[in-house]
């Protein structure tokens, strides 16, 4: 019995224990210092935008279910304001300067960084306040979210994607800000990178938007 | 062995409120879960219990009934409509706010932090915040109860066109209906940051030496169930939005056309797909089942080891096991709606893919006995509710594997033999082991040492009483029994089964009343219960290298160094039974 007590146990208590690894995936090498709470953070943000990609991807998925099912012809595509192409330039835009933003940041030039930033960020509001225009123009056509399943989903995806923008614009803001007030010392570079890379999925997350809402909508 | 700290987290708060209320402190915050979900578990039995009641004394005239639902229990008597909130609000709080709540955010904030050698949670704020939004939910889902028509009727898996469709369908499927919805998106929201939290934390916060295989498998647990939350809350949410925008905006994502209910013809919905809504939900709702369990695993494997002092058996296979579970968890939604009219070869790829989830299922049971045998089993009051977790999770399972089968759940869908497979392996299981976690955990997260007659005697009572309720049901459900209704007294088919049904019923008082003895054991220790040292169980991995309750920075300023596994018990030539992870091998002792 005690034998085969033995042989069903684990193979850790032959022999001396393993010498120390530092592990897979970034941790078990000490959590000290700033470098553990850069690497969390950032670990955060990947996180965080897996899960708007399911949120998107549930509503996506629904779309595609929904306008499959129509088949009492209740889906009627909408006329998507023009408007909505302008908003889509901005919004590349605001993406390409942030990241010439951060560019200049890091050869130095802080006067840059900040126009760039600034620029990124009037582009950001000029974004949903773009949104808010389409809206309005779908409103004074008579397309409303309840008018057919078109109108509804591009109304849940826009309102979805603006809350998103709307998060992004205060942290852009945030940074800027703190830019302005010359306070933005290393340790608030672990912010921008995070800003960044959260406006620049924002920004591909859209253009996903749009062929969705051109192809199919 | 430890090195000294260079930086925290963040100070010790001052201050009553900073301290106790809106704490960043993860071991306040978990505790604030546990007695959220201690709350919850109350109210969600205390509803079951009037089920059980209405169901087998429907005529029987209650005078309290009459004063708190004066409209839907007029004369004492409950309405079916009444039964149905009753049914709808137990199954959403006993699955929200129970067993999501307490096993991962409760016990897992407390000690996923402190087990891999940090000093509190990746994002401190986001934490606190997290539990508030959990709070807020709940406040939302009780209001429910108190607006006019009362509480929803469409059950805790919402399926519409009944939880769509407006006032029409029923009481409780106005303002009512439109909370539960809308706690629910909070809860998803709380949910959400609670998983970035945990995925962050053990990814990049474990101490030196904590390899990934060196986690105790809580750890494990917590960190799936995480990843099963981030991917399974963010699809409900996308659901909960569309079902509210259906109810209040007009929309049709998920109501038909062609409606008649009450005698009225509904004309301002037409296409939505019902069963749209039943993908989005199960895709959540099969997951979470796994959200409500694995932690409990987690906590068994680690009793069984320390309590039969021998190493878990098998570690990596159960890793792995975890993980397949997880991952397979994902693709198995549609065995929940075999009844919807599917495509029998989707049922099919679903039947076979839950037959899979047998395999990882069997490999954590057999690696469970695989560590009893032979072993010194300490029979503490947390290890029996170990081993009743494990009885609970095989008499579970093993009537999963005939709801598997589409053409047996084509019968059994509709019947009590579901309601008993869920109760024994979602519900008593996963409460098992939040007792097994209770009783192992309480001397470190309140510094005394809990009642172990009491706890006994609390765990005979409990067991038996549980498989008296449950066991029944499987009888019931296979004799036809159906499932949701509120009086079937006067169904001539089943008047046989009434009986049984009595015996459940005083079998479900007998168990809610055991539960006062672990109510007064958990405050009695919390108040007057004997000093707890660092290590009562002599158990190995790094929460009982600190004192009980350990100090805010969880380490006392020093960070861990971690060189073994979690479960080093009974090592040939070691001085104890027990070899603690922060134990440096023989060679490196004299460094």
């Amino acid at each position: 019995m005690g034998a085969m007590a033995a042989s069903l146990t684990h193979d850790i208590i032959q022999g001396p224990p393993p010498p120390i690894d530092t592990g897979w995936g970034g941790g078990g090498d000490g959590s000290e210092g700033r470098g553990a709470d850069r690497r969390a953070t950032f670990t955060g943000l990947f996180v965080g935008l897996a899960a708007c990609t399911m949120l998107f991807a549930a509503l996506t998925s629904a779309f595609v279910v929904r306008r499959g099912l129509s088949d009492m012809n209740d889906w009627v595509s909408i006329s998507k304001p023009p408007i909505l192409f302008w908003n889509t330039g901005i919004l590349v835009l605001s993406s390409i300067l942030l990241d010439r933003s951060r560019r200049a940041l890091k050869s130095g030039a802080r006067s840059r960084f900040n126009l760039w930033w600034s620029a990124a960020t009037v582009l950001g509001i000029l974004f949903l306040a773009g949104q808010a225009v389409a809206w309005y123009q779908l409103k004074q056509a008579g397309i409303f979210i309840s008018t057919n399943p078109s109108s509804s989903f591009f109304y849940v995806f826009t309102a979805s994607h603006a809350a998103h923008v709307l998060g992004g614009v205060t942290a852009l803001v945030y940074v800027d800000v703190q830019a302005l007030r010359l306070r933005l010392g290393p340790a608030k570079r672990t912010v921008i990178d995070v800003t960044a890379v959260f406006w620049h999925f924002l920004d591909g997350l859209w253009l996903f938007l749009m062929l969705l809402f051109y192809v199919w909508g | 062995m430890a090195s000294p700290s260079t930086h925290t987290a963040h100070h010790a708060p001052q201050g009553f409120i900073w301290k106790y209320v809106f704490s960043l402190d993860h071991k306040v915050i978990g505790i604030q879960y546990y007695f959220l979900g201690l709350f919850s578990v109350f109210l969600g039995m205390s509803l079951s219990l009037l089920m059980r009641f209405h169901m087998v004394y429907p005529n029987v005239a209650v005078k309290w009934f009459a004063t708190l639902w004066p409209a839907a229990a007029a004369g004492g008597i409950m309405t079916p409509e009444l039964y149905l909130s009753l049914m709808t609000m137990h199954g959403t709080i006993m699955v929200f706010f129970v067993l999501t709540t307490v096993p991962q955010s409760g016990f897992g904030n407390y000690f996923l932090p402190i087990q891999i050698g940090a000093e509190d949670m990746a994002f401190p704020v986001l934490n606190m915040m997290s539990f508030w939004t959990t709070f807020l939910a709940l406040v939302v889902m009780v209001m429910a109860f108190f607006v006019q028509g009362g509480a929803p009727i469409s059950g805790w898996t919402a399926y519409p066109p009944l939880s769509g469709a407006g006032p029409l369908t029923g009481p409780g499927e106005g303002l009512g209906q439109s909370l539960w919805i809308l706690s629910i998106a909070i809860f998803c929201g709380a949910s959400l940051m609670g998983a970035i939290n945990f995925i962050a934390t053990t990814v990049d916060l474990r101490c030196k030496g904590m390899s990934l295989m060196r986690m105790p498998l809580t750890c494990w647990t917590w960190l799936v169930t995480a990843i099963l939350a981030l991917l399974g809350f963010a699809v409900l949410l996308a659901a909960g939005v569309l079902l509210l925008l259906d109810r209040l905006a007009g929309t049709s994502f998920f109501l038909p056309s062609g409606m008649f209910i009450n005698d009225h013809i509904i004309a301002n919905h037409k296409g939505g797909s019902p069963l749209l809504w039943q993908h989005l939900f199960w895709f959540f709702g099969h997951p979470e089942v796994y959200i409500a369990i694995l932690p409990g695993m987690g906590v068994t494997s680690q009793l069984l080891s320390t309590f039969s002092r021998k190493p878990v058996f098998g570690y990596k296979a159960m890793v792995y096991a975890i993980l397949s579970i997880g991952f397979l968890g994902f693709l198995v939604w549609g065995h929940h709606m075999f009844m919807s009219g599917m495509n029998p070869y989707s049922a099919m790829a679903f039947s076979v893919l839950t037959m899979c989830i047998g395999v990882p299922s069997a490999i954590k049971t057999f690696n469970w006995i695989g560590t009893l045998w032979g072993g010194k089993i300490h029979f503490t009051t947390a290890m029996l509710f170990a081993l009743g977790f494990v009885s609970l999770f095989v008499t579970g399972g093993v009537s999963g594997i005939f709801l598997g089968q589409p053409a047996l759940d084509l019968y059994f869908h509709d019947t009590y033999f579901v309601v008993g497979h869920f109760h024994m392996i979602m519900g008593v299981a996963a409460i098992f082991g939040m007792f097994a976690g209770t009783f192992y955990w309480f001397p470190k997260m309140f510094g005394k040492m809990m009642n172990e007659t009491l706890g006994k005697i609390h765990f005979y009572c409990t067991f038996i009483g549980v498989y008296c309720i449950f066991t029944p049901m499987h009888y019931v459900g296979l004799a036809g029994n159906p499932r949701r209704y509120a009086d079937f007294t006067n169904v001539a088919y089943l008047a046989k089964l009434m009986p049984l049904h009595v015996f459940m019923t005083y079998a479900a008082f007998f168990t809610a009343a055991a539960q006062l003895i672990f109510i007064i054991n958990l405050f009695w220790s919390i108040w007057k219960g004997p000093k707890a040292p660092p290590n009562p169980w002599n158990a190995t991995t790094l929460e009982w290298t600190v004192p009980s309750p350990p100090p805010f920075d969880n380490f006392g300023g020093v960070h861990p160094v971690v060189y073994r596994g979690a479960y080093e018990y009974s090592v040939p030539g070691a001085p104890t039974d027990f070899t603690m992870q922060t134990e440096p091998p023989p060679a490196a002792a004299g460094d």
